[in-house]
């Protein structure tokens, strides 16, 4: 078992959705349900703090309960849901109606509001209410709020309500027409890049704003070399900033799209060999808190279809695990540490999610084999669209059972429903 | 060889071969019936998403004088612009039972994903800002002809190399057959990065010109006035155009291109683009034999399956 406590050998029993034992060779009441974690790890529910579930409006590609099913087969309890739906969750009607439609499905369903009205970047859209229904991360996702003073105010305006902002860094005015990372690939192949500075530069912006306003600010998919260093220099000062990255700015360079495969589309983009390299040292040091997946499902329809066309995005819940234990250089329970407690603590749900397994907590569970390996089957995956740009990849970790408040949603790496 | 999508699946001996075999079919062309039986029974289609003339005719033209059935897809008439996908057009026009598909497209890349999509060879037409490899073919076949050899030659880029798909293919082109190129451009229409570029850059086209044996042209779009990557046509033109006086900054022998079609007074003086020196008619007439030896090696060589 590995948890945030540490390493230990330990059977857990659970019953009424919570935790009632951990202890060395505790006996199965008659009747209970034996799941086998023999030589695997006991760990809590993974957290993603980045979800795209796509309902409602895109249900041809996502639905809360296909990426529920997703989340769970990845040994996600949580996932946070972003809010570029359509319309946009900026109302406490439409964040309600996504928490009614995850109540009943294979994980917790958590709801990132949206800072603007619309998610148009005019006027500030009422945070206070979606508070009141449990939201404690806003984003404009998708977009970052363009304007330097509106996010002042939203920062000054979330810090009365113990909100975090969470910003999809992009100045869409220099990074406007671009399609991939600009640079040597985009020269070579002939694409429209968008510079590696166009993130940096709302980093940059928002970084001193959380200075001038003391406000909370979470940077999302962080993925230059130039973005790492400047929210490693902000923690260093004090400020109250944090990061995620996605595994496919740890896995994957801008090389891949000579393929024009538009699964390898992606905002923010692909980078280079150097940033990925950078975006692992923030992982290892501190620097970026939480691995988020940044799961973004299209339908076929919308990436078979020229690469300047196609929606970007990828899918990632059910490989974001098995990339982390795969492709960085840490221990397991750093990687944990990435999944599952850090990003609860940022979504502010860590009384349910993330903590110790522990007498007594919520039976938020996953159990990990960590030498399994397997190959990345696209047809094989839980979600409704097939966007994964790893298909064929073989991967090493995989999860066997996912617990739910005690229920297992998953057992031998199958969804039970 | 199945397929041509980049001038560098060629390499320099793929190259040649196509220029040796074009030999044959510029003797064809000079033919009262300029046709031969090369390709008889064999269905090439020209799938244009973008607006062409000469590309189009020119490959239309090289199929019909080896004896290919023809057909034209272009988007203004088509099924595309009743919302069909490029994919299922693909496999439409395939399941016809075509043995070729050439393809013209704006946005780069889009030969790549219609090869994934089809058994048939694909042969890319100009695909966005990123290749044109016919273009490349003949314009080394054009510089042969005049001057034997592009082996040691110094041939200068000139123009809006950032959304050229003729500078990426030429520039594979010349240098693999090794001739220096040097690329002469503002900043603002080089691509970002020219890392693994094998060019020399320059600003200065005066002191470039008096170096060279090809100074090859690009055309300049109105547009890129508009996106701030120039202050104006007349400033383009008064530093990288090739004026009247520019040209008597050439070497006697050194030979003046461009691809067609030509803005004159933009990138090139109206006088200048008939002059004796100017191979640009010769590139448009070599065009069609040497689309007949890509045809013809991609099809001719295998019976059809």
């Amino acid at each position: 078992m590995v948890d945030i406590t540490g390493e230990r050998m330990a059977d857990v029993l659970v019953a009424g959705g919570l935790v009632q034992a951990v202890g060395q060779s505790i006996d199965p009441p008659a009747g209970a349900t034996v799941l086998d974690a023999a030589g695997c790890i006991v760990a809590p529910g993974l957290v993603d703090l980045h979800t795209h579930l796509r309902q409602p409006g895109r249900e041809e590609a996502e639905t809360v309960e296909t990426g529920s099913r997703a989340a769970a087969l990845g040994g996600y309890t949580a996932v946070v849901a972003m809010p570029n739906t359509e319309p946009a969750l900026d109302s406490a009607a439409a964040v309600r109606e996504v928490l009614e439609l995850g109540m009943s499905v294979l994980c917790d369903v958590r709801v990132a509001g949206a800072i603007t009205v619309g998610r148009l970047g005019k006027d500030l859209a009422p945070m206070g209410e979606m508070a009141d229904l449990g939201v404690r991360l806003f984003t404009d996702d998708g977009d970052g709020v363009q304007d330097a003073r509106l996010m002042r105010r939203a920062m000054e305006y979330a810090s009365a309500l113990g909100v975090t902002l969470a910003q999809h860094c992009e100045d869409k005015v220099l990074a406007a027409g671009g399609h991939m990372h600009e640079g040597e690939w985009s020269s070579r192949l002939g694409l429209p890049g968008q510079p590696a500075e166009a993130e940096e530069l709302m980093v940059a912006r928002d970084i001193t704003l959380a200075r001038l306003t003391g406000g909370r600010v979470h940077f999302l998919h962080l993925s230059t070399a130039g973005s790492v260093a400047m929210v490693r220099a902000a923690k260093a000062e004090g400020l109250a900033v944090t990061a995620e990255a996605a595994p496919h700015h740890f896995t994957l360079t801008d090389a891949a799209v000579a393929s024009y495969e538009t699964n390898f589309k992606v905002n923010p983009p692909l980078r280079t060999d150097a940033d990925v390299a950078a975006v692992k040292a923030g992982l290892a040091d501190g620097t970026i808190d939480a691995i988020a997946t940044d799961h973004a499902p299209h339908a076929a329809e919308d990436k078979e279809v020229p690469f300047d066309q196609a929606r970007p995005g990828m899918l990632g819940l059910e490989t974001a695990l098995a990339l982390a234990l795969t492709e960085l250089d840490l221990p397991i329970a750093g990687v944990l540490a990435l999944l599952s407690w850090n990003p609860a603590r940022i979504a502010g749900i860590e009384s349910a999610h993330g903590g110790p397994v522990a007498e007594g907590r919520p039976a938020n569970l996953c159990v990990i084999d960590p030498a399994a390996t397997w190959v990345v089957d696209a047809g094989a995956l839980a979600s409704r669209a097939r966007n994964t740009p790893y298909a064929g990849r073989k991967l090493t970790g995989r999860v066997h059972h996912t617990l739910l408040r005690g229920e297992p949603v998953v057992i031998d790496g199958a969804a039970t429903r | 060889m199945k397929h041509l999508l980049s001038i560098a699946d060629l390499g320099a001996d793929g190259i040649e071969e196509v220029m040796r075999v074009s030999d044959s079919f510029v003797e064809v062309s000079e033919r009262a019936i300029p046709r031969v039986p090369a390709l008889r029974g064999k269905t090439v289609v020209s799938l244009f998403y973008e607006e062409s003339t000469r590309t189009r005719l020119s490959f239309e033209m090289a199929a019909k004088r080896l004896s290919a059935d023809t057909m034209n897809f272009s988007v203004s008439t088509s099924s595309a612009k009743k919302g069909e996908s490029l994919r299922d057009t693909c496999q439409t026009i395939e399941a016809m039972g075509v043995d070729a598909m050439v393809v013209r497209h704006s946005s780069a890349g889009v030969p790549w994903q219609v090869r994934s999509w089809v058994d048939c060879t694909v042969i890319n037409a100009g695909d966005g800002w990123h290749e044109h490899p016919t273009q490349a073919l003949l314009d080394c076949y054009t510089i042969r002809g005049s001057r034997g050899s592009l082996d040691g030659l110094r041939i200068a880029v000139v123009g809006d190399v950032k959304h050229s798909r003729v500078a990426r293919s030429n520039v594979l082109a010349f240098t693999m057959l090794g001739a220096e190129v040097t690329i002469v451009a503002p900043p603002t229409l080089l691509p970002p990065s020219l890392d693994g570029w094998p060019v020399a850059v320059s600003h200065d086209l005066d002191n470039v010109l008096a170096k060279v044996d090809v100074v090859y042209l690009l055309r300049m779009q109105a547009e890129r006035q508009s996106e701030a990557l120039l202050p104006s046509l007349r400033e383009y033109t008064a530093r990288y155009g090739l004026t009247r006086k520019r040209v008597d900054l050439l070497p006697e022998d050194a030979l003046i291109m461009h691809p067609g079609p030509i803005n004159r007074g933009v990138e090139i003086a109206a006088d200048v683009a008939d002059l004796p020196r100017s191979l640009i008619t010769r590139q448009v007439a070599n065009g069609v034999a040497v689309r007949m030896a890509v045809l013809f090696l991609l099809l001719g060589s295998e019976p059809r399956a």
